[in-house]
């Protein structure tokens, strides 16, 4: 371990709020790029679903 | 424009490239001497965003004298970004366009003309008037050369490089600033160079490097351009 | 009766079927989003606790972690992005016209992720949040790029012809790359002062590199990952009313 305590793990001797800034931005933008596909692929599939419903019931 | 080319009695293979350039070229200088007040436009923008920045800044000799080769060369990046919608929508419009894709004309010599009739209407007139936004702006005299040198190697590169951002959205409605988007990234290093000449030029230095640079990218340029611009255009059309 | 050479291999070809590639798709994504998740948290992990910290910068060299793998990944997705366009183009390959669309947001984001890191990492190393750094510069420039074939996709309504001229502008974009670069490399050394450059990579120790190579593999595989998740929603869009697409919307 380079660090001899959590509380200095989180201080990074006085860098901390950018070394965890980073981190966190680089977590939000990996979540979002999952959230999204993952989001539109649930909104493609309700779409469909509801206009092949449609489709049986004017057929 | 295919009336145009097709006046002379059908000569298979006796029109020459040089012969079809021409045509081309002095089409669109004539339609677009017909709208004068179009032409003129660029010339009186380019001016005014020059006029910005003393405005906007400071009015210092020392600030002005050290910023003007970089704000002369933006504003005529800019001035010709604004003109570059206007090279292919005309023609887009009547259905030209369409005919001179199924002319068995080289789509490449077509293109090469309708851009340099554009730059004989907006670079050069840039290069030409620079000196008077230098003397306005407190360039050093000895740099003058330079500038009008530089922008009369970069304004044709940036011609070129502008054509293709027409081409690909001469068949949206509303291209304006769509195309500054694109081609602006694209313009950077022209502008780099460009303006490192005047600096190189104000300072006393040798330009040689610079101008051989631009040369290049002006090769470059002349000989890719055309191509993207013709695969942009046909995808334009059809699409 | 003569047989025409084929050029490519035959899993190039079977990705012409959209619905073949989906299902390919569908099977390789555990393949990477395993490796994407261990090798992440296990980098992550080793970047942010067991790594030694630079001489010179401290823990805030600990960015590096994320601003290179990034860097890295942004650069290489353009890449693929213009060659996938490319192929579209030249084989009218609807998949990988679709596969060209999927691959700009995310090389976005790579390129906004390597930008702000960049900036962040600059702040405790040169005292401001932005240098006009020649890479930090050229990134601006790439993420550009990127934002103009976002916005000419966008500006077609129809798909077809989007996917066309994005590949012409992504194959223009992609000729233009090392003349920026090469110009904003330049330009820096005339307007910056001869110092450690922010992304410098001095000779590195092993517990250094190790966890470096950890994340960009971890970064790739993610990139995988996204990639054929936007792919396959494309697929779904695009080949709606083929009669595959119901059968699978009927199974939901």
């Amino acid at each position: 371990m380079s660090f001899d305590s959590f509380s200095e793990f989180l201080a990074m001797g006085g860098h901390g709020i950018y070394v965890w800034l980073s981190y966190a931005i680089a977590l939000v933008l990996f979540v979002i790029n999952l959230a999204s596909p993952l989001l539109r692929k649930k909104q493609l599939i309700s779409e469909l679903k509801r206009r092949l419903r449609r489709e049986k019931s004017t057929s | 424009m295919s009336e145009m080319l097709t006046k002379e009695p059908v000569r298979t293979g006796e029109q020459s490239i040089g012969g079809l350039f021409l045509a081309v070229l002095k089409r669109d200088l004539l339609l677009s001497y017909r709208c004068r007040s179009d032409l003129v436009n660029p010339l009186i923008f380019f001016l005014m965003v020059a006029t910005l920045f003393p405005l906007g800044v400071s009015p210092e000799p020392d600030f002005l004298a050290q910023v003007a080769p970089g704000v002369v060369w933006v504003a005529a990046l800019l001035a010709t970004l604004l003109s570059m919608d206007s090279v292919f929508r005309s023609d887009y419009e009547d259905g030209t366009l369409e005919q001179t894709l199924l002319s068995p004309q080289p789509l490449f010599v077509v293109v090469l003309g309708k851009i340099t009739a554009h730059w004989m209407l907006t670079g050069l007139p840039l290069a030409l008037l620079a000196p008077l936004l230098g003397v306005m702006l407190f360039l050093p005299e000895g740099g003058m050369g330079g500038l009008m040198l530089s922008l009369l190697l970069g304004t044709p590169t940036l011609s070129l490089v502008g054509a293709i951002g027409a081409a690909l959205t001469v068949g949206l409605r509303k291209g304006g600033v769509l195309i500054s988007l694109l081609v602006l990234p694209l313009y950077i290093p022209v502008l780099i160079f460009g303006t490192s000449a005047v600096q190189a030029a104000v300072t006393g230095l040798p330009l040689d490097g610079y101008i051989a640079l631009l040369g290049a990218m002006l090769a470059l340029g002349i000989g890719l351009a055309p191509l993207a611009v013709g695969a942009a255009l046909r995808i334009s059309v059809s699409g | 009766m003569a047989e025409k050479k084929k050029w490519m291999p035959r899993w190039f070809y079977q990705m012409a079927s959209p619905r073949w590639s989906y299902e390919i798709m569908g099977k390789l994504m555990p393949w990477f989003a395993i490796p994407a998740a261990v090798l992440l948290v296990l980098g992550i992990a080793w970047a942010l606790a067991f790594a030694p910290q630079d001489y010179q910068q401290g823990n805030s060299f600990r960015i590096i972690y994320i601003h290179v793998p990034s860097a890295i990944l942004a650069q290489s997705c353009y890449m693929l992005m213009a060659v996938a366009g490319a192929i579209g183009l030249i084989w009218k390959m609807k998949v990988a016209d679709m596969v060209a669309k999927s691959c700009a947001p995310i090389g976005a984001t790579m390129a906004i992720l390597a930008l702000a890191t960049g900036a962040i990492w600059g702040k405790p190393t040169w005292g401001s949040w932005w240098v006009w750094d020649a890479r930090l510069t050229s990134m601006l420039i790439l993420l550009f790029l990127y934002l103009g074939v976002i916005a000419l996709n966008s500006a077609f309504e129809s798909e077809a012809t989007a996917a066309q001229a994005t590949a012409v502008l992504a194959l223009v974009g992609l000729v233009n790359i090392p003349i920026i670069k090469y110009s904003v490399e330049w330009w820096n050394t005339l307007h910056q002062p001869a110092t450690f450059t922010l992304t410098e990579r001095p000779a590195m120790p092993a517990e250094m590199w190790v966890p470096l190579l950890i994340m960009v593999i971890g970064f790739y595989c993610f990139f995988a990952v996204s990639l054929m998740m936007r792919t396959r929603n494309e697929i779904i869009h695009r080949e709606r009313r083929a009669s595959w697409v119901r059968e699978l919307i009927e199974k939901q």
